[in-house]
């Protein structure tokens, strides 16, 4: 089989098409039993009672964010490297989801630090770094939306998005030691060591349901960017006026 | 390529751009009254009071840094990328990379290497002293080279893009977190007593990483821009 037949938006397309409703249905279904394994199944946290429960949804999300851009970088040095229009298609259409995911991570941390720190936010190392990584992403979607020549837009976001992720690792042990310096470590996560397996059960099955999540969002999307972008009519609905359209350009 | 031609390139687009910024030296002087400015509205803005002044001297004189160095950004490639001269750059037989860097280090000896100079004064006036004056110069002297090596990706990207000066502050800001942290870690510490080496280390760890990277995306930037 060849896979690279799939390079072409063409091909892809409907391909994208058959596979959303199965991924987006598992990852309903995933989120579910996640969300009530944390909820209900899961115990109470001895130190920090009901309000620890905000991770099933927190830590999940900051993976994503953090992998997403990752998975963004490859996209767009693979369009490089290969001069790929559906790579770059790919990178861009991960951009709004990994952005969410960062915005998800960062309210739920928010929500999680008031009654456990006493605080809404603080200049905590993980917190600042998954701010910074926000800050990233707009970089690269204002970047894209700021140039109009599509070409220039894929490219000029693609290096910004490289020079992104050898960055990244950077600004997270800069922060942290950063953090040390300024003041001692407020709260150690280090009191979830022995887990218990319901509650990493959980969190397990949550984050396979938000990378399903983003798959099918990614693919819907990665869609919408192929038909604004070839200016074609939806491809698999109306093959004739696709062809039609070809012929026309 | 020869080495001395190597040298040769980098050496004349240096001495081009020191040539072209002296004939327009109030550009230069701009930024760096910009920067004499931002640093004195703080002790108007927080108060008069020495203790609360020196513990935020290295913030307040580091950040004045990056955001003179980034006002300054739009300087580096626009006026050629105008006139022609880039394209013609992006043609000749010496690679891309090479005379970027000379570019950048024109640039650093126009906006950074002035900062440099100026930041014992603007210590002075936040009631630095003795050692903590001279981490600060020589925190500035490692940090200041990689804000210009940085921002010209940045400058690279945004180069002929409409709203490109706010665009730019967006992209190169949040990269310039590292250097702003070291940068003032090194001041702090010093001040704390506890000497600024390991972050004087760390900022020269930044610059070596930058010397080496960034001239290379800025070159692959400048190429996307101009084809």
């Amino acid at each position: 089989m060849i896979w690279s037949k799939y390079s072409a938006p063409q091909v892809f397309y409907p391909l994208a098409g058959r596979l959303i409703p199965w991924f987006a249905a598992v990852a309903v279904l995933l989120m579910i039993v996640g969300l009530y394994m944390g909820f209900f199944v899961a115990p109470t946290d001895f130190q920090q009672g009901e309000s620890y429960r905000i991770i099933f949804v927190h830590v999940p999300a900051a993976w994503m964010s953090m992998f997403l851009y990752v998975v963004m970088a490859i996209w767009a040095g693979v369009g490089m490297g290969l001069n790929a229009r559906l790579s770059f298609m790919m990178a861009q259409a991960i951009a709004p989801t990994g952005a969410m995911f960062t915005f998800l991570a960062l309210l739920t941390g928010a929500m999680w630090g008031k009654p456990t720190w006493g605080a809404w936010w603080v200049w905590d190392a993980r917190l600042t770094s998954e701010l910074i990584l926000l800050f990233q992403y707009a970089g690269v979607m204002l970047l894209r939306t700021s140039i109009d020549d599509a070409r220039r837009a894929d490219r000029s976001s693609a290096v910004f998005a490289l020079v992104g992720v050898v960055n990244v690792p950077i600004i997270y042990y800069s922060v942290q030691w950063w953090n040390t310096l300024h003041q001692g470590a407020s709260v150690s996560m280090a009191t979830g060591s022995k887990m218990a397996a319901t509650m990493l059960m959980a969190m397990l099955i949550m984050t396979i349901a938000f990378w399903l999540y983003s798959i099918a969002v990614i693919l819907a999307r990665v869609r919408c960017v192929m038909v604004e972008r070839e200016s074609l009519p939806t491809w698999d609905e109306k093959p004739a006026a696709m062809s039609e359209a070809v012929e026309a350009r | 390529m020869s080495h001395s031609s190597m040298w040769g390139s980098i050496s004349g687009i240096i001495r081009r751009d020191l040539l072209l910024a002296m004939r327009r030296w109030s550009d230069a002087a701009m930024s760096l009254f910009f920067l004499v400015i931002v640093v004195s509205l703080f002790p108007l803005g927080v108060g008069p009071e020495p203790a609360v002044l020196r513990t935020i001297a290295p913030g307040v004189l580091w950040v004045a840094a990056l955001l003179t160095c980034l006002l300054s950004l739009a300087r580096v490639f626009t006026p050629d990328y105008l006139d022609g001269v880039l394209e013609q750059m992006v043609l000749v037989p010496q690679p891309l990379s090479l005379l970027v860097l000379g570019k950048v280090l024109a640039h650093w000896v126009i906006s950074g290497f002035p900062v440099v100079l100026l930041s014992p004064l603007l210590g002075l006036q936040f009631g630095l002293e003795g050692e903590a004056l001279g981490v600060l110069v020589l925190s500035l002297l490692l940090g200041t080279p990689t804000l210009s090596m940085i921002g010209a990706i940045g400058a690279a990207l945004v180069l002929g893009v409409r709203g490109s000066g706010l665009l730019v502050a967006l992209l190169v800001l949040p990269l310039y977190v590292p250097v702003l942290i070291f940068g003032a870690g090194a001041v702090t510490s010093s001040v704390a007593g506890i000497g600024g080496e390991a972050n004087l280390s760390l900022l020269g760890a930044c610059l070596v990483l930058s010397l080496f990277l960034a001239p290379w995306a800025t070159a692959a930037a400048l190429r996307i821009a101009l084809e």
